[in-house]
C-alpha cells in the first residue's frame, strides 16, 4: 500500500502532477503535501480541495528557471519531515515547432525549463532522499523522450535530455534505500495540449496516476502509460529515419 | 560498518542506514559521539513488523550482550540485549524457569522485548514484559551507562519500557522468571459459533488459566461473524508428564519458505480455505492436552521467514487495543475487515489485564485484535485510516511495535501520556541522538508547542 505521509510536487500546477497526489491520498487523511510552483497563489484552489480531502498542505514559490533557488526550496520542503516521493512534474511545450525554428532564444528557453530545471532540482531531491536512506523521486517523462518528431523536436530533445538525466540518476541512487521512477507517458489530454488533435494510443492524467501508485508499491524504474507504448517505440526507435519522419505522428 | 537496507518483519517501507554489528559499549559511545542528525537506533532480530526498527539515512548498532546469568534460588536473571528468548528459554529451562512473558515468537531480542514492552497469551494474569523487570543497564545518548531501576528512576525507567528504543541503549536487564516444574502446557480447547460466544467465554474463563487467546476466523460473516477457537492452559506439573524429561526443550523450525514467493499466493480463496480447514479441525471441546512449549506459544516459529509467503509486496500487521466497554468497536471492526476482504489467516483476540506504568506501553484493560493482511489489498488504506479515528475516540490505540502506517495526527490521541514521554526523552537525549523511521513518521519526538 505504500505508507506516503509526506508528498512534494514541484511544479503545483501540473495537471497530472496534481492527479498523483489525489492518486496517493485516494480514502487517505493525515497525509501532508508541499505544493511548489512559481506562482504559489495560483495553488490555492488545489490546497483548498486537498485539505477538504483530509491532507495539511503547504505551498512554496519555484521557480524551475531559477537553479540557485531549488536547494531553498527542497530543504525547506524537507524541513517538517521526511519526503516519501518528490514529483518533477512541471514543463512547457513552447510556441509551435515552426515559430521554435526562427526563434532560437525561445527555444533554449524551452530546454532551460524542461531540461536544466530538472537537472538542478533533480540533483537536489536526490540529495534530500539519499540523506533520508529512502524515498522515490517521480519524473514525468514522455513518449517524445524516447525519440524526438520533426514535429516538435525542441520540446522531444529537452525531454530526451531530462529522461536521460534521470535514467542516470536513478542509477547512482542504487544502494541508497532512495529510487527515481520515470513515468513516460503518450500523448495527454490536459490544458498544455488543448486544442491539439489527440494521438493515438493518447491517456489521461488520472491514468498516469493509476499507474504511478501501483510503481510505488512496485520496484519498476521506468513505466510507459499506457503500456503498449512500451513494445510500440521497441519498434519505432529502430525505424529507419527516412521511414520514421514521414510518419503521420 | 556499512550501508544496509533494512525491513520490518512485514517487508515493506525499506530505509537504508549504515549499520554496525557486534558493537561493544565502547565502540557504541563512539557511534553516539559521531552521529548526525539522522541519530542512532538499537536493532534486534527486526522482528518489529512496521519501521520501528530502521532509521534510513542515520546509524543503527546491534549490540553484541550476549550473557545469560541464572540465579537458580532465587529465580533472577541477568540477561543481554542481544540474548534471543529461544536462547534464553533454553538457558531457563534447565533451570525450572520460564520466561515470564512470552509473545508469538521466540526469534526477538531481550532488548527488543523492552523497547515494545512485548505481551503474551498470560497478559491478563501477569502483564507485559516490563512489569517483571528489575532493572535495566543502558547506555544514554551521552555515552554515560546507568543502572535504572523503578525506584531509582522511575521516570526513565518506563519511558524505556515501551519506549521503541528512543531514551537510550539498553544494555542488559534483570528480571525475575517464572519457576516451572515442566516444560509443557495442558491446553483446554473450545471452539465457538460467533463472537459473542468467543468473548464470554474468554471472559468468563480468562482467570482459571495463566494463558489464553483466540484465533478468529476472519472471513466469516453474519451470524459466524467472530468464531473461531479459543485455547487456555497452565504449565503442566511433573504429575502430569510422566515424562523422562520433563525440562527437554528442542523445538527447531522444520520448514522454510523459499526466497521467491508470488504476490497474491495468500488471497481470499486461500485464506478462505485455511480458515474453514483450521475451525473444522479443532475440537468442538477437549481439555488437558499436553503440548510443548513451541507447539503452544510459537506455532509460527515452525515455519521459518514465513513473512515470504506474502510475496515481494510484504504484509501489514494490525494490532489495536480497545477498552472494556468499547466491544461494540471490535465487531464493528470484525465486520468492517471481513466485508473489506481483509483475508487475514492469522487473526488473534485476547483479553488484557491491567496496564503498567511505561508511558508508550500498548496493553491496558480490554480486548487486543492482531491480524495480518498482503499490503496490495486495495481500498485497505481507507478501511485502516477509518478504524484509526474510531479508535481514537472511543480511546484504543494501535501497537507500535506492529505499525508502518499511522497518522502522525492519531499518535497522541492513542497515546495520552506521549507529552511526558517527550519531556523524559529531552532530560536524557537533548539533541535528539536516539531516531527511528518510526520516530520522524510520527513525529515522536517533535517538541510540543508548550515545551519550546
Amino acid at each position: 500500500m505504500g505508507n506516503v505521509q509526506r508528498v512534494l510536487l514541484l511544479g503545483g500546477t501540473s495537471e497530472i502532477g496534481q492527479a498523483i497526489v489525489r492518486a496517493l491520498l485516494q480514502g487517505r487523511s493525515g497525509v501532508h503535501v508541499v505544493l511548489a510552483s512559481r506562482n504559489p497563489d495560483s495553488c490555492g484552489a488545489f490546497a483548498s480541495e486537498l485539505r477538504g480531502r483530509g491532507a495539511s498542505v503547504e505551498c512554496l514559490a519555484f521557480d524551475a528557471d531559477d537553479p540557485g533557488s531549488h536547494r531553498g526550496v527542497v530543504d525547506l520542503a524537507a524541513a517538517g519531515g521526511d519526503l516519501d516521493v518528490i514529483i518533477t512534474a512541471w514543463g512547457v511545450l513552447g510556441a509551435p515547432q515552426c515559430a521554435l525554428d526562427a526563434d532560437p532564444v525561445s527555444a533554449s528557453a524551452v530546454v532551460q525549463t524542461n531540461f536544466a530545471g530538472v537537472v538542478s532540482a533533480g540533483l537536489e531531491a536526490a540529495r534530500v532522499l539519499r540523506q533520508q536512506g529512502h524515498g522515490t523521486l517521480v519524473h514525468l517523462s514522455s513518449v517524445a523522450a524516447e525519440r524526438t518528431r520533426r514535429a516538435n523536436f525542441v520540446y522531444g530533445s529537452s525531454k530526451a535530455g531530462s529522461d536521460a538525466f534521470m535514467q542516470g540518476l536513478a542509477d547512482s541512487l542504487v544502494g541508497s534505500g532512495a529510487r527515481v521512477l520515470v513515468m513516460r507517458p503518450g500523448f495527454v489530454s490536459t490544458k498544455m495540449t488543448a486544442g491539439m488533435k489527440p494521438h493515438p494510443f493518447s491517456t489521461t492524467p488520472e491514468a498516469i496516476a493509476a499507474a504511478t501508485v501501483k510503481a510505488l508499491r512496485g520496484t519498476a524504474t521506468t513505466v510507459w502509460v499506457p503500456g503498449v507504448l512500451r513494445v510500440l517505440f521497441a519498434v519505432l526507435r529502430h525505424l529507419p529515419r527516412v521511414v520514421w519522419r514521414r510518419l503521420p505522428i | 560498518m556499512s550501508l544496509s537496507r533494512l525491513t520490518g518483519w512485514g517487508r515493506t517501507a525499506p530505509s537504508v542506514a549504515e549499520v554496525t554489528v557486534d558493537v561493544d559499549p565502547q565502540s557504541l559511545r563512539a557511534v553516539l559521539g559521531e552521529a548526525d542528525a539522522r541519530g542512532v537506533l538499537a536493532r534486534g532480530l527486526g522482528r518489529s513488523y512496521g519501521d520501528a526498527a530502521q532509521n534510513g539515512g542515520g546509524r543503527v548498532v546491534c549490540v553484541a550482550e550476549h550473557t545469560v546469568d541464572v540465579d537458580a534460588v532465587s529465580g533472577v536473571v541477568r540477561a543481554g540485549a542481544s540474548v534471543s528468548f529461544d536462547e534464553l528459554i533454553s538457558a531457563l529451562l534447565p533451570h525450572g524457569l520460564f520466561v515470564p512473558v512470552s509473545p508469538g515468537t521466540r526469534r526477538i531480542t531481550v532488548g527488543g522485548a523492552i523497547a515494545a514492552d512485548i505481551h503474551g497469551k498470560n497478559h491478563h494474569a501477569d502483564g507485559s514484559w516490563g512489569a517483571h523487570l528489575l532493572d535495566l543497564e543502558m547506555m544514554l545518548a551521552s555515552g554515560e551507562i546507568r543502572i535504572v531501576t523503578p525506584l531509582a528512576d522511575p521516570e526513565l525507567f518506563w519511558a524505556t519500557i515501551g519506549g521503541m528504543g528512543l531514551t537510550g541503549v539498553v544494555l542488559s536487564c534483570r528480571f525475575r522468571a517464572l519457576r516451572v516444574e515442566t516444560s509443557r502446557v495442558l491446553v483446554d480447547t473450545w471452539r465457538t459459533n460467533d463472537l459473542d460466544g468467543t468473548m464470554s467465554l474468554m471472559a468468563e474463563r480468562d482467570a482459571d488459566y495463566r494463558y489464553t487467546v483466540a484465533w478468529i476466523d476472519s472471513l466469516a460473516t453474519g451470524g459466524r461473524l467472530g468464531r473461531g477457537v479459543v485455547t487456555m492452559a497452565d504449565h503442566a506439573p511433573a504429575s502430569a508428564v510422566p515424562d523422562v524429561s520433563p525440562l527437554g526443550f528442542s523445538d527447531r523450525a522444520r520448514i522454510g519458505v523459499p526466497r521467491l514467493v508470488p504476490s497474491g499466493l495468500l488471497n481470499g480463496l486461500t485464506v478462505r480455505a485455511f480458515n474453514e480447514l483450521w475451525y473444522r479441525k479443532s475440537p468442538v471441546q477437549r481439555t488437558a492436552e499436553v503440548q510443548g512449549i513451541g507447539e503452544f506459544f510459537h506455532p509460527l516459529d515452525m515455519i521459518r521467514d514465513w513473512n515470504r509467503l506474502y510475496g515481494r509486496q510484504g504484509m501489514l500487521q494490525y494490532q489495536f487495543v480497545v477498552p472494556l466497554g468499547a466491544e461494540g468497536t471490535l465487531r464493528a471492526a470484525i465486520e468492517g475487515l471481513a466485508r473489506g476482504g481483509a483475508a487475514s489467516f492469522l487473526t488473534v483476540l485476547k483479553r488484557f489485564g491491567s496496564a503498567n506504568d511505561g508511558y508508550l506501553s500498548f496493553p491496558f484493560p480490554g480486548w487486543t485484535l492482531t491480524l495480518d493482511v498482503p499490503t496490495g489489498l486495495s481500498g485497505l488504506s481507507a478501511l485502516l485510516d477509518g478504524l484509526d479515528r474510531t479508535l481514537v475516540e472511543v480511546g484504543g490505540r494501535v501497537y507500535l511495535a506492529k505499525d508502518s502506517r499511522l497518522s502522525p495526527d492519531h499518535l497522541a490521541g492513542m497515546y495520552p501520556r506521549l507529552e511526558q514521554w517527550r519531556a523524559v526523552c529531552e532530560r536524557v537525549d537533548p539533541d535528539h541522538r536516539f531516531q527511528s523511521d518510526l520516530s520522524r513518521r510520527l513525529g515522536m519526538r517533535r517538541r510540543s508547542a508548550a515545551s519550546t
